[in-house]
């Protein structure tokens, strides 16, 4: 048990085909991903996309309908949670009430009979800055001290996978962006692959080498958060990383490079490998913050894109930025956030003005998707 | 939106317009329940300082029903009753056997009802229920029947036996719900964390549901100690615990020793709750 | 795909098969061979005739339960008055004394809670007999009654008969209630302990008075510890007899007292059984009958 452990502590955390369906209803659907060793590695999506599920099939507390979860080269769809090498933080810490501190963190240790508990737990204590605390029982922590030795008892026993399991949810803002860098941090000391299952795409953007979104049991989209959010795969994706203006077009000119997409009045330019292939009804789509705001009537600008005609419906002042609702000439709402340069007036609602952003900061995507997936499911659940 | 509230809340406006207004019904109306509830505790009570008062009385004739004099005597001759001690050792022999075995039974049961999904469930419930919801009398004559239906003698077995069986279900209502209370995620981050079921089960899982144990065995041995009527009918002359003893006391004469041991258990008990809870708070701190 | 999934749900089944049984066996057994088998027996016995020295047989003398119910009607039917009085009035005195230890009681609920129970700590028998010393003639409490005239309402009304306390119907339903208060009280407080007093603040933020907020909030919520607390009262006081005996007259005879009688003294053992289980079975009845109109299935 203690020496298989051991030897899986190399390779990639592949799934494949991971399926779990829960009498009628499907929560985790086919989902294939390749976790490589030693990245930080975040599953992102609402409450309810399957994400837990998924991290508990890996850590052994669920059994998967079908499909398989292996280390390396070793196959632990089915084995139990206590021979795989891997350890999970809950999201309730799910510490241990009546042992200490010191004797939580030394738990697994202890079950795996290692020669060096004692070193071993008093070098990730120090890691946590735990170590005038040992003695203490969990109900005299406070949440973060709670929070670093679920950490800690996991770490300690260097798992070949490290699960996280929405652990910064119980904390308020400031303790947990501060625990954000510290999960960073340690990481990249110890080296682990971290996998952290959470709701919060800031903490996933800020954290991760690589997220892979999720929605309703399957994989949106996999990739580097940049990646992920200059270039949505679909709208999904684009309304729950940050915000995007969708507006309905046609494909009216293919070039090599580029193409024309009509909108209901005015055209806009989108670069060739962001449109969605032999689609002619697509969603055009740009990030609020990459669209400048010009009072009209304006003069000729460098911007490629242009939309003209529009009229400010509401602007808030939000110091960093402000941000403005315009209404197009054919009735949408649109978003824009302009970044407080100080130089330009703000402008006021009836306004007339007109936006424009590069073609660079256009993507398209197929017009079949729900335009309203992934809208207001950012929430922070109570 | 401007409403008018209701004249209750306008008269009612301002902590200071409150205390002025306190009128003594309003007052008494307040402090009704406490009132209530300090009149049931001496109820409750009164009896027990009775028990106790009167182990110090030195009576005039057989019964210790009015007071005459205070005195040490009975405290100083504890076993002065003829019999009295005999039914005591009785009856904690008695006691201990049947809250071990009570115990032991009962908790595998509680185990087995809250932790696994198995047909006969509800079954096993009600079946569990079901004592706690007869008679003393119906449970000691029916036992009585099957004893003399069986040709068993009736003595310190059957009272064993009959003992064992009707503390079988606070134990298991007990320690069940203890179980129920325990959060399952605790035995998932063991596993988590390398433990097999056993390992578990004896680090984790037993060591938070002990103290639901314990005051299952303590209800166990309290619900023995004191038992008179399922004990009555299966007993013989030869076998008296301490509240047979009580009884035959109350038609023959009642020695002051009864009060006596009456008062010792009470300061006993008393002394053991307050450890426990000493014990209880110094584990936490 | 399938062929995969179908050995390896069995091997991940792996714990002992049946263990959930095996932890039920011992205590099951025992509760089946020396409860369920006993009442067996004490039907039986009902239905059978003969003597302890000549030996029963069972002839299905269904008669036995006419006769014995029609002999003995009265003191049946006191037994469930006594209880019902003795289970009202534990109520109407316990809700206050939960009410008062969850709501109000503060730091000092733990110790509360250890003088409801402290009572059990001295043998029950002793208790009772104390309330013999408590109601005696030359006592304070029966001094109180006869310098206000109380003894004069309560022989009139037939609660008492001359001129003391003990040896009458009110020092028994007296002693009935005392000796149940704990059961009551603790279901009742586990109840109302469970009520978050923010439900009373928001009550009364809309327009509730004290005692609106009481009928339909914090009655409602302690429903279940009412049911409880009512039946854990009723059923055990219903076949009591020790209060009667110690506390009463023969005019104040409980059923209790006729079966013990007709069992360990007159040896008459189809009768007695008949009542036992007579009453055994009323109780049942009415017991499912309350549960299901109050609505509480899980009571374990």
């Amino acid at each position: 048990m203690a020496g298989a452990a051991r030897a899986d502590n190399s390779g990639d955390l592949v799934l494949s085909s991971l399926t779990k369906r829960f009498g009628a209803f499907t929560a985790v659907d086919d989902v294939d991903l390749r976790i490589p060793q030693g990245s930080f590695f975040a599953l992102l999506g609402p409450s309810g996309c399957g994400k837990t599920t998924t991290l508990r099939m890996v850590a052994g507390l669920e059994q998967p309908t079908a499909g398989e979860v292996r280390i390396g080269a070793h196959d632990i769809t089915y084995d139990k949670p206590y021979r795989r090498p891997v350890n999970t933080v809950f999201q309730s810490y799910a510490l241990f009430p009546h042992l200490s501190v010191r004797e939580n963190v030394a738990f697994g240790l202890k079950r795996r009979r290692s020669s060096q508990v004692d070193k071993l737990v008093a070098d990730v204590l120090e890691l946590t800055e735990l170590q005038a605390l040992a003695a203490r029982k969990p109900g005299q922590l406070s949440g973060g001290q709670q929070q670093r030795v679920a950490l800690a008892r996991a770490i300690v026993n260097k798992p070949a996978v490290l699960l996280l399991d929405e652990p910064l949810g119980a904390l308020d803002l400031k303790l947990r962006r501060q625990m954000q860098v510290e999960l960073k941090r340690i990481q990249t000391e110890v080296g682990l692959t971290f996998v952290h299952v959470t709701h919060d795409q800031e903490e996933a953007m800020t954290m991760a080498d690589t997220i892979a979104v999720m929605n309703a049991g399957r994989i949106e989209q996999l990739g580097a958060p940049a990646e992920l959010y200059e270039n949505p795969a679909t709208t999904f994706t684009a309304n729950f990383l940050g915000q995007s203006n969708l507006i309905r077009a046609t494909v009216r000119d293919r070039q090599p490079d580029s193409a024309t997409v009509a909108l209901p009045s005015g055209t806009l330019r989108v670069p060739a490998s962001r449109l969605p292939a032999g689609i002619d009804d697509v969603w055009v789509g740009v990030r609020p913050e990459k669209i400048s705001v010009e009072s009209e009537p304006t003069g000729p600008s460098g911007a490629s894109n242009r939309i003209a005609g529009l009229v400010v419906t509401d602007a808030s002042f939000m110091g960093v930025s402000t941000q403005y609702l315009v209404r197009t000439p054919w009735g949408q709402e649109l978003m824009v956030f302009e970044q407080n340069r100080g130089r330009a007036a703000i402008h006021r609602p009836g306004d007339k003005v007109s936006l424009s952003f590069s073609a660079e900061h256009t993507f398209a995507l197929d017009a079949g998707q729900d335009v309203e997936a992934g809208i207001d499911l950012d929430e922070t659940p109570s | 939106m401007v409403a008018t509230l209701p004249s209750r809340v306008r008269a009612n406006a301002g902590p200071a317009a409150a205390r002025r207004r306190r009128s003594p019904w309003a007052v008494l109306r307040e402090n009704v329940v406490w009132g209530v509830a300090v009149l049931a505790l001496i109820y409750l009570l009164l009896p027990n300082l009775v028990v106790v008062l009167f182990s110090f009385n030195k009576p005039n004739g057989r019964f210790n029903y009015t007071w005459q004099r205070f005195s040490l005597d009975a405290w100083l001759h504890p076993c002065a009753a003829p019999g009295m001690c005999e039914s005591l050792g009785l009856s904690l022999k008695i006691g201990v056997v049947a809250t071990i075995v009570s115990t032991l039974l009962g908790t595998m049961i509680a185990f087995a009802l809250a932790r696994y999904r198995f047909r006969g469930r509800t079954g096993s419930n009600l079946l569990i229920f079901l004592p706690m919801a007869t008679p003393e009398v119906v449970m000691g004559s029916s036992l009585l029947t099957l004893f003399v239906s069986m040709g068993i003698p009736l003595g310190r077995t059957t009272i064993l036996i009959a003992h064992i069986m009707f503390c079988l279900s606070y134990v298991v209502v007990t320690v069940k719900a203890r179980i129920a209370g325990l959060d399952p995620r605790l035995e998932q981050a063991a596993a988590d964390l390398y433990a097999n079921e056993w390992q578990t089960f004896r680090r984790i899982t037993l060591p938070l549901v002990a103290p639901g144990i314990a005051a299952g065995a303590l209800l166990a041995f309290s619900l023995s100690f004191d038992d008179y009527i399922v004990t009555n009918f299966n007993a013989s002359n030869a076998s008296i615990t301490f509240p047979m003893y009580v009884w035959g006391a109350a038609a023959r004469g009642t020695p002051v020793q009864i009060n006596v041991i009456g008062t010792a258990m009470f300061v006993l008990a008393v002394l053991a709750v307050a450890l426990g809870q000493l014990a209880g708070r110094r584990r936490s701190r | 795909m399938t062929a995969t999934s179908a050995a390896p749900a069995a091997r991940s089944r792996r714990r002992i098969a049946g263990l959930p049984y095996l932890l039920l066996l011992p205590g099951m057994l025992w509760l089946g061979v020396f409860f369920v088998v006993p009442m067996v027996f004490l039907l039986s016995q009902s239905l059978q005739t003969g003597t302890l020295e000549t030996g029963y047989r069972l002839t299905f003398h269904f008669a036995t339960y006419s006769d014995s119910l029609a002999q003995f009607s009265r003191q049946f039917v006191r037994s469930f008055e006594y209880a019902f009085l003795a289970t009202v009035l534990a109520l109407l005195i316990s809700y206050p004394l939960a009410y008062a230890i969850a709501l109000k009681s503060g730091r000092w609920k733990p110790v509360l809670l250890v003088v409801v129970v402290a009572p059990f700590f001295t043998s029950f028998l002793l208790r009772t007999l104390a309330w013999q010393t408590i109601l005696n003639s030359d006592g304070l409490v029966m001094k109180f009654f006869r310098g206000t005239h109380l003894i004069e309402l309560t022989s009139a009304l037939g609660w008492t008969n001359g001129s003391q306390l003990l040896s009458s119907p009110l020092a028994v339903v007296t002693g009935l209630t005392y000796n149940f208060l704990p059961f009551m009280t603790l279901p009742l407080f586990a109840s109302l302990d469970r009520l978050d007093p923010r439900l009373l603040e928001a009550a009364g933020d809309l327009y509730a008075t004290p005692l609106t907020a009481f009928r339909r909030v914090t009655l409602p919520i302690s429903m279940p510890g009412v049911v409880a607390g009512t039946l854990l009262t009723f059923i055990p006081a219903a076949g009591d007899y020790i209060n009667s005996q110690l506390l009463g007259n023969p005019q104040t005879a409980m059923i209790g007292q006729v079966i013990e009688g007709y069992f360990l003294r007159i040896n008459d053992y189809p009768t007695a059984a008949a009542l036992s289980f007579a009453l055994m079975f009323t109780i049942l009845v009415l017991v499912s009958v309350y549960v299901r109109k109050s609505g509480t299935e899980e009571l374990v």
